[in-house]
């Protein structure tokens, strides 16, 4: 990694958390769960990595150890959107139980 | 694929998660939040496919199917109780997962003899380091939520100095690897070693009732993993993903410690509930009164106001549907009902507010504490279903209780505040209730499911 290039990723770091701060202050404690919940199977993006890892040319070390990487990935993955849109699915109004 | 073309669907992911997280922020938008985001997701990975081109999709397939299917298994079979630990294991893997990649990448480095750029090594440790904090310290929080070892915290004299002593000894290790020109396998295997064990040796020494903020934390550390192993493999996508979640994740932290009118430092060091201190007030000499579900279904069949704060207990004895069946019947009734919601009952900050949607209470029923507190004074009767900390009158006034300042609900408030408790035991954070002791607290002893369908059973015949 170039010095320029560390760079141009710390800028985007650092925007990025003020952004992540600047979404969620506001949460109302209703939503903290699933929140907590979502945000968890975001940080699955890590499957990016772990595919890179698992798939380039990279030799035996890298397939093996990025196979239980894309494993770790993606029980994070499947499993937060998976639990998160469970318990938003039981978020309801009465209006909305009327509907139903 | 273009690199160019890479890129620009890496943004269009990251919009996606932005946009997601949004409407995450109110109700009526969550759930297609979370589906947005996790278009985001597929997004991420099928560009991520494509631009690898042909690749070896024995590895890849196996590892999603597998992955898939353990995640999705767990998360569609567990219960809305279990949620905390639940959302700690997915994490740990989260942060595991980071973990490997660091690693395989350092692995291959090392194999090929290459030297690697001072940057480059620097964000690896980051990424090995985080990423190993994370996996242990949720494998931890997990094993004391599922109660697989004592929810209470585990201390020894000089821990503060043996983690610190440690931390150090893992710094210098990490250094040494960023100074060397060549990298060096004795020093990675030490890292990765010490950090894992740095991970459980934090969490140990947390208690239970602080666990939301431990996981919001992990959680937190699980984002900057990810965005510290897009440092490695210069991975925008990663990068903004990781940070919103870092961020993300301590604010969350925070905005639970305030609610505890805590620290953060004293959260995570303060070994919160490891002794059980009655404080200044002894509960010796004084005694509590019980009363029947006979005859307070009675009490509660001409109440015209009444207010649920639900606890931990609630969850445990899986009595949230017999709640709302109960509070249906008092509403059939003419009395007015809502439920109180203190913002770390249970163990996961809204946790509670989760559970009752479960029994099909509207959120519009479920009031925050600020909201509803100045209520109590003029509601005619107070359930008190599996609470205890978070109604402990000591926090006002008894500086030495570990739970002074803390602000809480003032079921004491009420005309009438029924306990709905198993046994005189203190609650999680180890701390006698002085609630219990008072004029107009009644003790309802037993299984708080059990007690509210007598309860059901015995309104109805009023």
């Amino acid at each position: 990694m170039s010095t320029e290039a560390l760079i141009i990723a710390i800028v985007i770091f650092t925007l990025s958390t003020f952004l992540g701060v600047e979404l969620i202050g506001r949460v109302p404690p209703t939503l903290h769960t699933p929140l907590m919940s979502g945000a968890n199977a975001v940080s699955g993006i890590t499957i990016v990595g772990a595919l890179i890892i698992a798939a380039g040319d990279r030799g035996w070390i890298s397939t093996y150890l990025g196979f239980v990487a894309i494993v770790f990935a993606m029980m994070n993955v499947a499993g937060g959107y998976a639990v998160t849109d469970r318990m938003l699915a039981m978020f309801k109004t009465k209006e909305t139980e009327k509907k139903q | 694929m273009p690199p160019w073309l890479t890129q620009l669907l890496y943004l269009v992911a990251a919009v996606l998660f932005i946009v997601g997280l949004k409407r995450l922020n109110t109700p009526a938008t969550a759930r297609r939040g979370n589906l947005i985001s996790g278009a985001g997701m597929l997004v991420a990975i099928f560009v991520t496919l494509l631009d690898l081109g042909q690749v070896n999709y024995t590895v890849i397939i196996g590892g999603v199917v597998v992955g898939s299917a353990l995640g999705l298994t767990a998360a569609l079979s567990v219960q809305m109780t279990a949620m905390p630990q639940m959302v700690a294991l997915l994490n740990g893997f989260g942060g595991g997962a980071s973990m490997l990649v660091g690693a395989a990448e350092f692995l291959r480095l090392y194999q090929a003899g290459e030297e690697i750029a001072t940057p480059t090594v620097t964000v690896m440790q980051l990424s090995l380091i985080i990423g190993a904090v994370t996996l242990s310290g949720s494998l931890i929080a997990f094993a004391k939520l599922q109660e697989l070892m004592t929810g209470r915290p585990i201390t020894y004299a000089g821990q503060q100095f043996v983690n610190g002593l440690l931390f150090l000894v893992l710094v210098g290790l990490a250094g040494w690897q960023v100074v060397t020109e060549v990298p060096l396998i004795g020093p990675f295997y030490g890292v990765v070693a010490l950090a894992l064990v740095l991970g459980v040796l934090l969490v140990m020494p947390i208690g239970g009732a602080d666990m939301p903020v431990v996981i919001s934390l992990l959680n937190s550390y699980s984002g900057v993993a990810a965005a510290m192993t897009g440092f490695v493999i210069n991975n925008e996508v990663l990068i903004i993903a990781g940070a919103l979640v870092g961020s993300a994740g301590v604010i969350l932290s925070q905005l639970m410690c305030k609610a505890m009118n805590r620290s953060l430092a004293n959260v995570l060091f303060g070994a919160f509930g490891a002794v059980v201190t009655a404080g200044k007030k002894s509960a010796e000499g004084l005694t509590v009164k019980s009363i029947t579900a006979e005859d307070f279904a009675i009490q509660l069949a001409y109440a015209q106001k009444v207010i649920v704060v639900p606890g931990y207990g609630m969850a445990v004895a899986q009595a949230q549907h017999q709640a709302r069946e109960l509070a249906d019947l008092i509403e059939k009734r003419g009395g007015a009902v809502k439920y109180a919601i203190h913002p770390v009952a249970g163990r996961m900050p809204g946790h509670m507010n989760v559970l009752l949607a479960e029994a099909n209470v509207p959120y519009d029923k479920l009031y925050d504490m600020d909201e509803v507190n100045d209520e109590f004074a003029d509601t005619d009767v107070c359930l008190v279903i599996g609470a205890n900390d978070v109604v402990n009158p000591a926090s006002r006034t008894d500086t030495s209780s570990p739970i002074y300042g803390m602000p809480i609900l003032n079921a004491d408030r009420a005309r009438m505040c029924v306990v709905f408790k198993r046994s005189m035991a203190a609650g999680f954070a180890g701390v006698e209730n002085e609630l219990f002791y008072r004029d107009k607290t009644w003790m309802l002893f037993g299984d708080a499911k059990a007690s509210l369908s007598k309860l059901i059973s015995e309104v109805k015949q009023v």
